[in-house]
């Protein structure tokens, strides 16, 4: 049985001129593997992501036809189911520790909640269980660190915190939205080989929500191209080249190549989408 | 090098209390100037207030010579400061008492009506600025939006009037105007000058529950006020943490909303709300004139008042450096306060 099977999900905003679709009827299945969603901005990848956790903000609607998580019906969970299976099964890690971190409680803290809120155990306990996360995430002086604050530590610390926040109790399900597109371009590999080496040790899936669809097809198995709300292809990572959506040819077609001596980098053609 | 080297002469609070003692005397000393040009500026002749208007132009020159007036301003300046650091604030026209006296007499009252209000004013006003932001849109959030709306629009005589009529005069579940009634007054030895305190330090119960009847209506009609001022501030800030990021990152998690709230969001406006607190005490402080007037309240305010309109120069300039010390206190306070409670600023 798949992991995760989504079949048809919807969301919609209401607005001035009626209910706004921003995510259009979005099927995919996920096994224990890295799926990648690539799209551009504002197609709905974020919502879908946070459909997924029930976090879509308030006036929001999600439906859909099917959305199991390891035989769980999500779309009958309430707030308190979902509420306990959030951070302990099913995590995000979101895109900019700069703002995602509370600012005024330590690293240690903001940590150890996630563990505080599922299960007991001492306070030693889960010090100590903290202090093993972030030696996990490749943090060589976590004491020092469990006691700063988040704007005393760098942006890829920060994000490194972030995972170690997000897999301490090794969820299931891991989905990251945009990892590591607010960070410095040198830490970038670094944090993906971090988060490549929790998901290979513990196990869990992986759904990796980017822009760049070079890095997607590098570190995922499977890719979903979104455009519009709307899943346009769906593909092995290997076999990208061999897309047939003309907005998927289009992405591939302007992504720049080192053997290459164009003048000019050709743009997508908006005009033979407009259909979608 | 250099850098280093006074570093290490002094500890990093060591500098910090230097710098603070520093910007208190500098602000002390505006403060003075300012209270010192009023006296200069305003149309009041000092001279007149102590030979009265019809002396002879001798006995008004020799006045004004020992009174200093014709000294260089620059001078002026320095005895008016050593005189209010020695606590000599001059003699009240109106009163016939040093003015020194007098504020120690006026002040406590205002301060303990001050103090009630703003405690009514933060400890209702801060839990109902976050639940209405907790839950945005629904009844809770309208009563509060009203209630801040009546801070703004209502008069406070208006409220300290139809308190009286309702809960003094109609119901009679509180004493009327004044701090304590008649034939209790003076019985409580002044140790701080607040009667509440100073009544209980006294044991004498019967004079805390009288002066108390007395004071809750009034700090209730200033509490609400701060009320509606803090509660519509808390709301305020709390929406604009509930927008952020980290926000999401705490649900992820699996917090609960309680706990969302009450750390994730709160935790972060405390060192904003603390600055709405003290603007707020300050308001109160300098503020109640009117509620004075209206209650009859031996403060501070009404000091002021009548020492205005008897054009009682060293009572005026007196009142206002005693609130404008106050209010600088209360400033820095907030302001240390925020370096403790805030990571980004320590
Ligand atoms: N609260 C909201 N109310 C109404 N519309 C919203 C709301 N939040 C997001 N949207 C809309 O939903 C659409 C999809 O947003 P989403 O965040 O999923 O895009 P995305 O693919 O993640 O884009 P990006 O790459 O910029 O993160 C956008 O057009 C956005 O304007
Ligand atoms: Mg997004």
């Amino acid at each position: 049985m798949a992991l995760l099977e989504v079949e048809n999900l919807k969301v919609r905003f209401p607005s001035e001129s009626g209910m706004v679709e921003v995510v259009k009827g979005v099927s995919f299945s996920l096994g224990q593997e890295r799926l990648g969603i690539v799209g551009e901005s504002g197609s709905g990848k974020s919502m879908t992501g946070r459909a997924l956790l029930g976090l879509i903000p308030k006036p929001g609607v999600v439906t859909a036809d099917r959305m199991q998580f390891d035989g769980i019906d999500l779309t009958r969970l309430n707030e308190r189911a979902f509420r306990r299976l959030r951070g302990a099964r099913l995590s995000m890690i979101l895109q900019d520790p700069k703002f995602s971190l509370n600012p005024v409680m330590t690293i240690g803290e903001q940590i150890g909640e996630a563990l505080a809120f599922h299960g007991r155990m001492s306070a030693r306990e889960q010090k100590q269980r903290v202090l093993k996360m972030l030696e996990a995430v490749r943090i060589t002086d976590p004491e020092r660190v469990y006691r700063l604050y988040p704007h005393e530590v760098s942006g890829g610390m920060g994000q490194r915190v972030m995972i170690a926040m997000m897999a301490v109790l090794e969820p299931d399900l891991m989905i990251a939205d945009e990892p590591t597109s607010a960070l410095d371009v040198s830490v970038r590999g670094q944090v993906l080989e971090i988060l490549d080496d929790l998901v290979q040790r513990t196990g869990m899936g992986l759904i990796m929500i980017s822009h760049d669809l070079n890095m997607v097809a590098r570190w995922c198995d499977r890719i979903l191209v979104m455009f519009n709300g709307r899943v346009v292809e769906t593909c092995a990572a290997g076999k990208l080249g061999e897309a047939t959506h003309p907005y998927t040819r289009g992405l591939l077609a302007s992504l720049p190549r080192l053997d290459e001596t164009r003048q000019t980098l050709p743009v997508l053609d908006r005009q033979s989408l407009g259909g979608l | 090098m250099t850098q280093k080297g006074s570093g290490r002469l002094l500890p990093a609070w060591a500098k910090t209390a230097i710098g603070f003692v520093l910007s208190l005397a500098l602000t002390g000393l505006g403060l003075l100037a300012i209270t010192f040009f009023i006296g200069r500026v305003v149309p009041i002749d000092p001279v007149l207030a102590v030979v009265g208007d019809r002396a002879p132009p001798a006995v008004y020159e020799a006045a004004k010579e020992r009174m200093g007036l014709n000294d260089p301003l620059i001078l002026q300046f320095v005895h008016y400061v050593a005189g209010i650091l020695r606590g000599d604030f001059g003699l009240s026209v109106s009163t016939q008492r040093p003015v020194m006296e007098d504020i120690a007499r006026y002040f406590p009252a205002t301060l303990e009506m001050a103090t009630l209000g703003i405690l009514i004013g933060v400890v209702i006003g801060v839990p109902l600025g976050a639940l209405a932001a907790a839950r945005q849109g629904s009844i809770i959030d309208q009563v509060i939006r009203v209630i801040g709306l009546a801070g703004y629009a209502i008069p406070a005589f208006w409220l300290g009037l139809v308190g009286l009529v309702l809960f003094y005069a109609q119901l009679k579940w509180v004493a009327g105007p004044g701090r304590i009634d008649i034939f209790l007054d003076g019985m409580v030895p002044p140790v701080t000058g607040l009667l509440l305190v100073d009544s209980l330090i006294a044991g004498d119960f019967e004079s805390f529950t009288n002066a108390f009847s007395h004071i809750i209506l009034p700090a209730t009609i200033l509490g609400f006020f701060s009320l509606a001022y803090i509660a519509r501030m808390t709301r305020s800030f709390m929406l604009d943490q509930l927008g952020q990021e980290f926000i999401i990152t705490a649900r992820v998690k699996g917090v609960p909303a309680r706990v969302i709230i009450w750390r994730h969001a709160f935790r972060p406006i405390r060192v904003q709300l603390i600055t709405v607190i003290g603007l707020s005490y300050a308001a109160l402080l300098e503020g109640s004139v009117m509620v004075e007037t209206v209650f009859s309240w031996p403060g501070i305010g009404n000091y002021l008042t009548t020492a205005l309109l008897n054009a009682d120069m060293n009572a005026v300039l007196g009142g206002t450096l005693v609130i404008g010390a106050v209010f600088i206190a209360i400033n820095k306070i907030s302001d240390a306060l925020y370096r403790i409670l805030d990571p980004r600023a320590r």
